[in-house]
C-alpha cells in the first residue's frame, strides 16, 4: 500500500512538473535546428550600391527567401501554402520583392530588408494558367510604379505601393496568350504581344495609365508558333516554331507586324534535334540552345542575322544579364567529372572561363543565375549561383566556390537510424586526462556560479559556448548512452546523407543515381531506404549497412534496382539492377547468418522476391514461410487484401521468387466509405509489460499484436477538405483489422466527422486525430484494446497450480476475445504529422509527438488520453495518477519539444530509442530539420547535465570538516569532563 | 481603383442591410461564387516576455491558415489579412504565430444570404462581431529559472544533509543536557557491557 502511495505521489509530482521542459540556456545542448530553402527555381539579385548584398530566391518547395550573398545565410524566409507555387519573382521600387503565385492569381509584395509582407492582391483570374509578371520601370503615376500581370488575354496593372489593381484590361480574344509586354522609355504606351492559337500574332497598344486599348493589329504567322519567345529589342522578338527547328523574327514597327521565317540550319551549321530559346532582354542578341551546342545570334538590320559566337558542347545557360546599353552577358556552364567549367560570354564573345573543382556527390548542374559586380578598376567581375542535381546551391566567384548550401535536405522523403563505429581501444595520455580534468572542474565551477546566480554575462556566454563546443557529443564513435547516432536520410533528388545527431553535420553524402544511369536504367529514382545489416551478435566485425531501393523508370512496372551502402562511410558495397519491378519492400523480422536482414520485394504482379540472395537466407525464410503474411491496401479500389506466400512464382523459376496466395479481403462499400488513413505499429517497438493493474486491484491484459492495422474511412462527400461537407453527410469509420486473418477486431463510427485523419498505433492503443464538423473542432480519440481471453488469470491459486494460460502463445489464428475502451477529446490545432516516442525497453511512459499547423512539435503525455478517466476520479484513481476527465487536451507551451523553433513545412516526425531507457531521440523534418532528445518521464536513470558535482563536492567537504570539528569538540569536552 | 470602388460598393450594401446581420467582412468577388474573408490579427496588447536572445515575435512570421492548410496567407504590417474566392460553407481559420496561442475561428459563409458571414472562436464558443483575432494567451516555451534563494539550497539533498548534521551537532547535545546524569551513566555502563558496535567490528564480522 505504501509503495503504491509512493508511486502515486511520484506520478503526481511528475504531473505537476512538466515531463519535458528546458531552460532557455539549455537551448542547443541536445538539440539542433537547420534551416533550408529547397531547390531554387528563380533568383533575383539585389546589389544596391550600398547596404548588404543579397539575393532573393524562390524554390520548388514554395519557399521564398533572401540570402546573404557573402555567406549564404538565410536573412528571411517564408514558406507559402502547398498549392501556392511561385510562378515568378521580381523586384519593385528597389525595396519590395514581388511574387506571383498560384498560377498567376496571387501577387504579393514583401519588404526586402526584413521580409514583412507589405500587401497581397488576389487578381481574381478566372482560368489560372501560365502568367507572367512585368515590372514597369518608369511609369510614374505620382511616385508609384506599376507591375503588369499578364494571364492569357488579360492584363492587370497593380500599384507597387499598396497592391491595388489600378486598371485591368481583358482583351477578350479566344485563344489569345500574351507573350511579352514592354514599354519604350519615356512613353505612356505599353506594347503587348501575344499569339492567338499558335497561328496569329497580335499586337496591342495600351495606355499605361488607364489601361485603355489604343490600337491593335494581327498578322498571320508563316509557321506554327511554340510558346518560347525571346525579346531582342524594343520592336522585335524571336519565336520558335513547334517543330523547334525554325525561328521566326517578328517586327512590330508603328502598329504593323512583319514576320520572317529563318530555318535554324541556315544559321547553325551542324544543327540537328530540338532547339531551345534562352530568354534575353535586348541588344539584338538572342541565344539558341541545341542538343550539341549553344549559339549566340545577333540580328542586323532587316531580317538579317549573324552567328556571333558559339559554345561547343551544350551546357546550362543562364538568363541574360545586362551590363550596359550594348552589352549583355550569359553564363554557360559545362559539367565534366567533378569539375565544372564556368564561362561568361559578353555579346557572344568569351569573356571569362574558369574551371572549378566540385565534389562529385553533387551531380550535374541544373540551373545557373549570373550576377555581376564592379571591381575597383571599373571592370566587371562575375559571380553565379549554381543549382546542382542534388538541389544544393553554390555561389561561385573568381574560380572558387564561396559557399554552398545543402538544400537537398529540404525534401527528405525517408530516414533510418544507424549506429556509429565502436570506439577503438587506445591509450589516453596522462596529460590529456589532466587537461580534461582541469577543464571539467573549471566548467563545473562556472556552472555552479550559474546556479548560484553569481555569474556575470561573460560567464554565461562561456557556459553556453562550452556546452556547444563540447567535443564529447560530436565524436564519431558510439557512446554508452546511445546519444550519438547517425540519421541516414534520403531526399527527393535521390541523394543520401548521413547526419550526426550531435550537431546535425553531414558525415557523408552521396548522390547514387548517376552511378546507375545507363541504357538499361534510363531515369533511376530512389524510393526508400531500410536498415540492411545491424550487427550486434555474430557479425560485429562487419560494418552496418543500409539498403536503398528504387526503380529505373517512372511507371510502376519499370525495373527496380538496389544499393547496399556502408553506413559508416557511405561507400557503395553492392549495386544490382533487378529483373523485376518494385511495388513494396517488406522488411522481415529475420536475419541470415551474417546478420543481413531479410527483405521481401513485392513486384507489381504480386510476386515476392527474397533478398539477400544466399542459401542460408533462403533456408531461414522457407522455414518461417508458413508464418509470413503480407497485406496490401488498395486505396483506389477501397480494398485491403491479405496474402500468404507459396513456393514458385508466376514470372520465373528463381528459387528466391515466391508466389502469393490471397487469403482474405476486406471490401469497403465504395459508395459510403473511402480509405483515408492507415497506421500500424512499428515492427521494432518493444513492449515491457503485458498487464495493466487497475485501480481496483484488477488485472487487465493488453492485447499486443504486431498484426493490428488501423484503417480510417470517411464518407465520399467528406473526402474533400474542411468546408466542403455538411455534418449530416460526413462520417468517419475507424477499423482495427488483424492483418493475418483479415478479421475486423473493432469498428467505430464517428458521425459528423471527417478527415484529414492522422493516426498512430503503439502497444495496445491507437490515437487518431480528425475533424468534428458538429463542434467544428479537431478531435483526438484513443482506443485501448484488452485481451479478454486471459482476463481470468487473476486468481493466484490458478497461477500457483499452473492452471493459467499465460504461457500459451498469442496467436492470430484463434479468435481473440477483446475488449476496447475509448475516449475522445478536443484538440486545438490542425495536425501535420503524428508519432509516438519509443524507448529501448518500453518501460518509460509514452508521449505522443504531434506536429501542429504552426510547424511545432508538441509532446503530449499519453496519460492525458486515458479511457479510464472520469469526471470525478475516486481517491484510489487519484493516487494512481488518473487525472479528471476534461473535454479538451491541454497544450502546455513548455512541452513543445521544438521550443521557439519552427520546422518549416513539417512533414514527418521520427522517434528512435537511445540506450538509456529514459531517453528517446526525436527527429522532425520538413523544409527545416530539428533534432532533440527528450525524456518523457524525466531522466530517472542518469544524472542530468544540470547536476552540480561541485555542490556535491562542497557538501562532502563540509561534512568531513564538520565531522572533524565535532570530533575535536567532543574530545575537548571529554577531557574537561575528566578534569572536573 | 476598380477594386476599391467595388469594396466601397459592397460596404455600402452591407451597411444597408446591417440591421439584420453582423457583417464581418464579406465581399462577393468577381468570379461570382466565392466570397472574401477579411480580418485582422492583433498582437499589440500582448507584451512578450521569456523569449530567447535575439528572438522577438514578429508579425512578419505570422501566418493565417484556412481549413487546416488549404490556403495560407500572411498578415500585413497593420495586421490585416484576407482570403478571396472562398465558397459558401463553414470554414476554419487558424493563426500560427510563434509565442502566442490563438483559438481557431469558425467562419460561416451563408449560401442563402450572400455575404453574410458569422465567426466564432471554437475554443470558448465566443461569437465575434468583427474578425479581429487576438491571442488567447502568450506561450512561454522555456522553464523559468528560479532565482537563487537560500531556501532552495536548503531544500536540495545536500542542503538537507548539512541541515540534519547541524541539527545533530547542536540540538542533540542540548537534549543530552536534559537527561539526568545518573541515568546517563547507567546507560553508558549498559552500553559498555554490551559493547559498542563499532564499524571495524562490523566489517570484521562481515568478512
Amino acid at each position: 500500500m505504501e509503495a503504491r502511495f509512493l508511486l502515486g505521489f511520484l506520478l503526481l509530482l511528475s504531473l505537476s512538473s512538466f515531463a519535458f521542459a528546458i531552460y532557455e540556456d539549455q537551448v542547443g545542448l541536445a538539440d539542433w535546428h537547420k534551416r533550408y530553402i529547397g531547390k531554387v527555381k528563380h533568383a533575383v539579385f539585389h546589389t544596391q550600391k550600398t547596404g548588404r548584398r543579397r539575393v532573393v530566391v524562390s524554390t520548388e518547395e514554395n519557399a521564398i527567401a533572401s540570402l546573404d550573398l557573402r555567406t549564404g545565410d538565410i536573412l528571411w524566409r517564408h514558406v507559402l501554402g502547398k498549392n501556392d507555387a511561385v510562378d515568378q519573382i521580381g523586384l519593385s521600387l528597389g525595396k519590395y520583392v514581388l511574387t506571383l503565385s498560384s498560377q498567376g492569381s496571387v501577387l504579393r509584395a514583401w519588404n526586402l530588408p526584413d521580409g514583412q509582407m507589405v500587401w497581397e492582391t488576389d487578381l481574381q483570374i478566372s482560368n489560372p494558367s501560365n502568367s507572367f509578371l512585368h515590372v514597369l520601370g518608369n511609369v510614374k503615376s505620382g511616385r508609384d510604379s506599376l507591375s503588369l500581370v499578364c494571364n492569357g488575354g488579360s492584363i492587370r496593372a497593380v500599384s507597387s505601393i499598396d497592391g491595388l489593381v489600378v486598371w485591368k484590361k481583358d482583351l477578350s480574344v479566344d485563344g489569345l496568350k500574351l507573350k511579352h509586354v514592354f514599354q519604350p522609355p519615356e512613353s505612356d504606351t505599353i506594347y503587348a504581344i501575344g499569339f492567338i492559337d499558335s497561328s496569329l500574332i497580335a499586337l496591342y497598344h495600351i495606355n499605361a495609365k488607364t489601361g485603355e486599348l489604343l490600337k491593335h493589329a494581327t498578322q498571320a504567322s508563316s509557321v506554327d508558333l511554340s510558346s518560347e519567345i525571346s525579346a531582342i529589342s524594343s520592336d522585335s522578338l524571336v519565336a520558335l516554331d513547334t517543330s523547334r527547328s525554325n525561328l521566326l523574327l517578328i517586327k512590330f514597327m508603328a502598329g504593323t507586324i512583319t514576320n520572317h521565317k529563318l530555318p535554324l540550319s541556315d544559321i547553325v551549321q551542324d544543327f540537328s534535334g530540338l532547339a531551345e530559346l534562352i530568354p534575353t532582354k535586348s541588344n539584338d542578341i538572342f541565344v539558341v540552345k541545341t542538343p550539341s551546342n549553344v549559339a549566340f545570334i545577333k540580328v542586323k538590320g532587316d531580317n538579317e542575322i549573324e552567328l556571333i559566337g558559339k559554345a561547343d558542347e551544350a551546357g546550362i545557360v543562364s538568363d541574360s544579364l545586362i551590363l550596359s546599353e550594348e552589352e549583355q552577358a550569359f553564363a554557360v556552364v559545362h559539367h565534366s567529372n567533378n569539375a565544372i567549367s564556368f564561362q561568361v560570354r559578353i555579346n557572344g564573345r568569351e569573356a571569362l572561363t574558369e574551371g572549378i573543382k566540385i565534389e562529385d556527390h553533387r551531380g550535374h548542374v541544373k540551373r545557373v543565375f549570373l550576377n555581376n559586380y564592379v571591381r575597383t578598376d571599373k571592370s566587371h567581375g562575375f559571380r553565379a549561383l549554381i543549382v546542382m542535381e542534388d538541389e544544393s546551391l553554390l555561389l561561385m566567384q573568381q574560380g572558387e566556390v564561396v559557399w554552398s548550401r545543402e538544400d537537398g535536405l529540404a525534401s527528405i522523403s525517408d530516414a533510418v537510424v544507424a549506429e556509429l563505429p565502436v570506439e577503438k581501444e587506445g591509450g589516453v595520455s596522462v596529460v590529456e586526462v589532466e587537461h580534461t580534468l582541469l577543464e571539467w572542474l573549471k566548467g563545473h565551477m562556472l556552472k555552479l556560479k550559474g546556479t548560484l546566480m553569481l555569474s556575470t554575462p561573460d560567464d554565461m556566454a562561456a557556459i553556453q559556448a562550452m556546452h556547444l563546443k563540447s567535443t564529447e557529443r560530436n565524436k564519431m564513435t558510439r557512446d554508452h548512452n546511445g546519444f550519438r547516432k547517425l540519421i541516414i536520410v534520403l531526399t527527393q533528388s535521390g541523394k543520401v546523407y548521413a547526419l550526426h545527431t550531435g550537431d546535425g553535420r553531414i558525415v557523408w553524402a552521396h548522390l547514387l543515381t548517376p552511378l546507375l544511369q545507363s541504357e538499361s536504367c534510363p531515369s533511376p529514382s530512389v524510393l526508400t531506404l531500410r536498415n540492411w545489416r545491424v550487427p550486434h551478435r555474430k557479425a560485429l566485425q562487419e560494418n552496418p549497412s543500409i539498403l536503398l531501393v528504387g526503380r529505373c523508370g517512372a511507371g510502376p512496372e519499370s525495373h527496380g534496382f538496389l544499393f547496399i551502402v556502408d553506413s559508416y562511410s557511405g561507400k557503395v558495397l553492392e549495386t544490382q539492377i533487378l529483373d523485376h519491378s518494385i511495388a513494396e519492400v517488406v522488411p522481415l523480422p529475420l536475419a541470415d547468418s551474417s546478420e543481413q536482414k531479410l527483405h521481401l520485394v513485392i513486384d507489381d504482379k504480386l510476386n515476392a522476391h527474397l533478398y539477400p540472395r544466399g542459401s542460408d537466407a533462403l533456408e531461414v525464410f522457407v522455414r518461417e514461410m508458413a508464418n509470413m503474411y503480407y497485406y496490401k491496401v488498395e486505396n483506389a479500389k477501397e480494398v485491403i487484401k491479405g496474402y500468404a506466400f507459396k513456393k514458385g512464382c508466376s514470372t520465373g523459376s528463381s528459387a528466391y521468387c515466391f508466389g502469393t496466395r490471397e487469403l482474405w479481403s476486406v471490401v469497403f462499400p465504395s459508395d459510403s466509405e473511402r480509405i483515408v488513413a492507415t497506421a500500424r505499429r512499428k515492427i521494432n517497438e518493444v513492449v515491457h509489460t503485458q498487464a495493466k493493474i487497475m485501480t481496483n486491484q484488477d488485472v487487465m491484459y493488453k492485447y499486443i499484436s504486431k498484426n493490428i492495422l488501423f484503417v480510417a474511412t470517411v464518407s465520399p462527400k467528406a473526402a474533400g477538405g474542411i468546408g466542403s461537407a455538411a455534418p449530416d453527410e460526413a462520417w468517419l469509420v475507424a477499423y482495427l483489422i488483424d492483418t493475418v486473418t483479415g478479421r475486423i477486431l473493432h469498428r467505430v463510427t464517428h458521425q459528423g466527422a471527417q478527415g484529414p485523419v492522422h493516426a498512430v498505433v503503439s502497444e495496445n492503443w491507437v490515437v487518431y486525430h480528425y475533424f468534428n464538423l458538429r463542434a467544428h473542432r479537431y478531435e483526438m480519440t484513443v482506443i485501448e484494446i484488452y485481451d479478454q481471453s486471459r482476463a481470468d488469470n487473476k486468481d493466484v491459486m490458478k497461477l500457483v497450480l499452473g492452471k493459467h494460460n499465460l504461457t500459451a502463445p498469442i496467436t492470430s489464428y484463434s479468435r481473440p476475445e477483446i475488449a476496447t475502451k475509448s475516449q475522445s477529446y478536443f484538440f486545438t490545432h490542425s495536425v501535420k504529422a503524428i508519432a509516438v516516442t519509443t524507448t529501448a525497453r518500453g518501460i518509460t511512459s509514452k508521449q505522443i509527438l504531434i506536429g501542429t499547423i504552426g510547424d511545432q512539435v508538441l509532446a503530449l503525455d499519453k496519460w492525458y488520453l486515458d479511457p479510464r478517466q472520469t469526471a470525478n476520479p475516486s481517491q484510489e484513481e487519484k493516487e494512481e495518477g488518473i487525472i479528471p476527465l476534461t473535454d479538451t487536451l491541454p497544450i502546455i507551451p513548455q512541452s513543445y519539444v521544438t521550443h521557439t523553433r519552427q520546422v518549416g513545412d513539417l512533414r514527418g516526425i521520427m522517434s528512435f530509442p537511445a540506450n538509456l531507457e529514459s531517453t528517446t531521440h526525436v527527429f522532425s523534418y520538413g523544409i527545416d530539420l530539428f533534432y532533440t532528445r527528450i525524456a518523457p518521464s524525466r531522466t530517472y536513470d542518469s544524472l542530468t547535465d544540470e547536476f552540480s558535482y561541485v555542490l556535491l563536492l562542497i557538501t562532502v567537504v563540509v561534512l568531513i570538516v564538520a565531522i572533524l570539528v565535532t570530533w575535536a569538540m567532543s574530545q575537548k569536552k571529554d577531557l574537561q569532563e575528566k578534569w572536573r | 481603383m476598380e477594386r476599391s470602388s467595388a469594396l466601397i460598393g459592397s460596404i455600402f450594401l452591407l451597411i444597408s442591410i446591417s440591421c439584420l446581420i453582423n457583417p464581418i467582412s464579406a465581399a462577393a468577388s468577381g468570379s461570382g461564387e466565392g466570397y472574401s474573408i477579411a480580418g485582422r490579427v492583433k498582437l499589440d496588447n500582448f507584451v512578450t516576455k521569456g523569449f530567447g536572445l535575439g528572438h522577438s515575435p514578429k508579425l512578419s512570421e505570422t501566418k493565417v491558415i484556412l481549413n487546416g492548410g488549404q490556403r495560407t496567407t500572411f498578415v500585413r504590417p497593420d495586421g490585416y489579412f484576407s482570403f478571396h474566392d472562398v465558397p459558401a460553407g463553414t470554414h476554419l481559420i487558424e493563426v500560427s504565430s510563434i509565442g502566442y496561442l490563438f483559438s481557431p475561428v469558425r467562419v460561416d459563409i451563408s449560401a442563402r444570404n450572400p455575404g453574410k458571414i458569422q465567426a466564432a472562436l471554437t475554443e470558448n464558443r465566443r461569437a465575434l462581431n468583427e474578425l479581429v483575432l487576438e491571442p488567447m494567451k502568450d506561450e512561454q516555451y522555456y522553464e523559468i529559472r528560479e532565482p537563487f534563494s537560500m531556501l532552495s539550497l536548503v531544500k536540495s539533498p545536500m542542503g538537507l544533509m548539512i541541515g540534519f548534521m547541524v541539527l545533530v551537532m547542536f540540538v542533540f547535545p542540548k537534549m543530552m543536557d536534559g537527561v539526568d546524569p545518573e541515568e546517563m551513566r547507567q546507560a553508558q555502563e549498559q552500553m559498555r557491557e554490551h559493547g559498542i558496535p563499532s564499524i571495524s567490528n562490523l566489517v570484521a564480522g562481515r568478512s
